[in-house]
């Protein structure tokens, strides 16, 4: 299913990451929108049930978040390219059916804009509070890719990447916006198709469905991805399966199966991390930052090697899967990580640079300010 | 009170008798076929055959059921109706059209 | 083929003309000597036979429990999904690919599905649901579920059910089903005949099978046999296709009666032509 030009909204614009966001779906060429209103991300459902209509292109609200990720997952495996938006309490029924794409590799992508919690928490403030759920809410053992945009430009940028991902992976992608993000307004520069690099799924090449294996890996990790109607005459489960796509409750079966999905990403980390690196080849103090916190600890960066303090940044794009080799790379420097949240991320770093890390935490509701972050350098200094 | 005049005269009755507008109608004939190795001696074909053709076999599958046998005598009463083979739940056993249609 | 007219007895055979249609490989299928789910499996794969719709636009998806399972023993593209949720993944499939002929198989639409069932009926969703209705959670040992008629006893109503089962029929039609019919799985020629009006209906169709379940539910009420309960079938069942949804509850007692028919078949805009008249609007409005 290609994009068709004239769908893209070209130009430079003054958006916020919620428009962005819609935007980038639909360069991506999206073809399939299913969710459920919940704040902060009404704006982009919003966007989206006016904009893919006008390209023709499909907008449903279902009755709950649970239908809306059960109900991409089956238009992905009708060949469209799907995507659902919410945040925290959606995010949390999503979960299962998450599992679930993860299980049948079916490629679609989940914005969760994240807001205050836990539970109904502050619908219409910041919180980074679901970093640890994107990567191990779902039951069982299975790998994320998650992108965490700083910017209505990058939420843009980032949502093709994730569409592109979870086309070439076979995988539910994550887009970790914020309400910062999602609500700041900036500019937005939308290039036109020829610019944007797209990535279909790879389909099979078997001329009938005698003898083909529609979990069979090529040398990639990754199976060719068989649509309904196209012959193939496939059967997709959520239990174990082997090759087939057959249920098999069995160890050994299990141990081949997921041990491949698991690879599948593992295998591709270099391909998959991005982080950004700000004035690193110095730095005594190192910023590990992400999403809208990046903001404020650019400015504290600023203002400290203005007073002659040696930081530097490493922002993380795609927090998951971790950059644990970077931060190996980094440890010598004190690390300061600075969250909306009560230290999510911070774990990981911690565990990567195996020694203590400076925590700069705000449980939710407001922006860290970059004096706060700048006291912490001073301190450390 | 209305009396209804419920006698038929014989001239109704000659109108009502069914006329053959063809040859006389052909039962058909069957030919039972067993998949032994599925069946799960549910009882439904022989219960439910209208000619009652079948009986539990004193024969078992693999799993120990006890599959369907045609009843000695019965070899010729299969007519197709095809109530075994639609009836089964385990696509044990079915019939096939043996005679000219 | 042997043809002897002199009479002969059974011929003992590996394949079965259905092969075809079914995962030859996975036979022996699961399901308990004398469930009805098989032949609901056969009524469909009649029905695939006498459409015209070819087979590779057939899908089956299905959710969790024994009629889960269908999914898995039929050759065709077929998902076997979460539990409850069968529905909104069949929706979004007929969704973006009208040409699909999506059939959902599922047990327990009403309880985890419920929600799912109500909207994409209210939406008219060109989905067909074929709910084999058994009256408990077979597969995870016999459970109570939103079928469970009152007074039944199973695992978790030890002291007998003290709720009222749905009436599902009565539920379809309320939340706006196109077709809505229930047939026992004695009735196989009817339930095979609905299931192809349900291909040839616009909108969402439901057709309820009433089943046995010998080993979960049946034995542990009045029904200790597949057999017993297929033969309470035939004396206790009534077909009437105009009868008042309200009044067509089951009690699943002895002296009780089943009534089956196709009791709802209408004509109704579908979610696709609304989303067509969406299409429409959007389109005509320029930015």
């Amino acid at each position: 299913m290609s994009t068709d030009p004239g769908t893209i909204f070209v130009g430079e614009h003054f958006m916020s990451g919620d428009e962005a966001c819609a935007e980038g779906a639909i360069a991506a060429g999206c073809s399939f929108f299913g969710g459920y209103p919940i704040t902060p991300t009404s704006e982009l459902q919003e966007r989206l049930s006016r904009r893919l209509p006008q390209v023709g292109r499909l907008f449903v609200q279902f009755e709950d978040e649970i239908a809306s990720m059960a109900a991409i997952v089956g238009a992905s495996c009708a060949g469209a390219k799907a995507m659902t938006a919410t945040s925290g309490p959606g995010f949390s029924l999503m979960q299962e059916n998450i599992g679930l794409a993860f299980m049948m590799e079916v490629p679609c992508v989940v914005v969760n804009i994240q807001r205050g919690g836990p539970s109904t928490g502050l619908p219409t403030l910041l919180a980074q509070g679901d970093m640890m759920q994107v990567r191990f809410g779902s039951h069982g053992d299975y790998d994320v890719i998650a992108y965490a945009p700083s910017s209505p430009q990058e939420i843009f940028d980032c949502t093709i990447k994730a569409f592109n991902a979870a086309e070439k992976y076979r995988t539910p992608v994550f887009v970790m916006g914020d309400e910062l993000v999602a609500h700041m307004t900036e500019r937005v520069v939308i290039p036109p198709l020829e610019k944007i690099e797209l990535v279909e799924r790879k389909r099979p090449e078997a001329a009938s469905a005698d003898g083909f294996l529609p979990f069979k890996a090529e040398d990639d990790l990754i199976p060719p991805m068989a649509i309904a109607g196209d012959g193939y005459k496939i059967h997709v489960t959520g239990l174990t399966h082997n090759e087939k796509g057959y249920p098999h409750i069995d160890p050994d079966t299990h141990d081949q199966m997921l041990s491949r999905m698991l690879r599948k990403i593992k295998d591709h980390r270099d391909e998959i991390i991005e982080y950004e690196e700000i004035e690193l080849q110095d730095a005594e103090i190192v910023l590990v930052t992400y999403g809208s916190t990046a903001r404020s600890a650019l400015r504290a960066l600023r203002l400290a090697r203005e007073k002659g303090i040696k930081v530097g940044m490493l922002r993380l794009i795609t927090p998951w899967p971790f950059p644990g080799q970077k931060i190996e790379e980094i440890k010598g420097a004190e690390l300061i990580v600075p969250e909306v949240n009560a230290g999510q991320m911070a774990r990981e770093i911690e565990r990567w640079a195996r020694k203590p890390i400076h925590r700069v935490n705000r449980l939710g509701g407001a922006p860290i300010h970059p004096q706060e972050i700048m006291n912490r350098i001073e301190e450390v200094a | 009170m209305i009396m209804i005049d419920l006698t038929i005269n014989e001239k109704q009755l000659e109108r009502t008798e069914r006329k053959l507008l063809g040859p006389e109608p052909k039962v058909p004939r069957g030919q039972v076929y067993i998949i032994t190795e599925r069946c799960k001696e549910c009882g439904f074909c022989w219960t439910f055959c209208p000619m009652d053709v079948l009986e539990k076999s004193e024969l078992s599958n693999v799993k120990g059921y006890h599959y369907p046998r045609v009843k000695d005598g019965k070899e010729t009463a299969c007519i197709n109706c095809e109530t075994c083979t639609l009836i089964c739940p385990e696509f044990a056993i079915y019939t096939e059209r043996i005679d000219e249609e | 083929m042997p043809v002897n007219l002199q009479g002969s007895p059974e011929i003992k055979t590996d394949q079965h003309p259905d092969d075809a249609y079914l995962r030859k490989d996975r036979l022996p299928h699961i399901w308990c000597p004398g469930c009805g789910i098989g032949i609901g499996v056969k009524a469909y794969i009649e029905a695939l036979k006498l459409s015209k719709i070819p087979l590779n636009r057939q899908v089956v998806v299905s959710g969790i429990g024994c009629t889960g399972r269908v999914a898995g023993y039929l050759n065709l593209d077929s998902y076997h999904t979460t539990h409850g949720r069968a529905i909104p993944f069949a929706s979004g499939m007929k969704l973006v690919n009208p040409d699909l002929e999506v059939t959902v198989f599922s047990g327990d639409l009403f309880s985890i599905g419920g929600n799912h069932f109500i909207h994409a009926a209210r939406r008219n969703v060109g989905i067909n649901v074929i709910c084999c209705n058994n009256f408990n959670y077979g597969m995870t040992g016999g459970q109570v579920g939103p079928t469970t008629p009152t007074g039944a006893f199973t695992l978790t109503s030890p002291y007998g059910n003290v709720e009222d089962g749905f009436n599902l029929p009565y539920v379809a039609a309320a939340a706006g089903a196109v077709f809505v019919s229930r047939w026992t799985t004695l009735h196989f020629r009817n339930l095979r005949d609905a299931i192809l009006r349900a291909f040839g209906k616009r909108g969402f169709t439901f057709i309820e099978v009433v089943s046995p379940c010998p080993t979960a539910f049946g034995r542990r009420n009045e029904f200790p046999d597949g057999l017993d309960e297929m033969e309470w079938y035939r004396n206790n069942s009534v077909i009437d296709h105009r009868a008042e949804l309200v009044e067509i509850g089951l009690a699943m007692k002895k002296d009780s009666r089943i009534v089956v028919g196709n009791f709802v078949d209408i004509e109704r805009p579908t979610s696709m032509d609304h989303y067509q008249q969406v299409l429409h609007r959007a389109q005509g409005e320029q930015r």
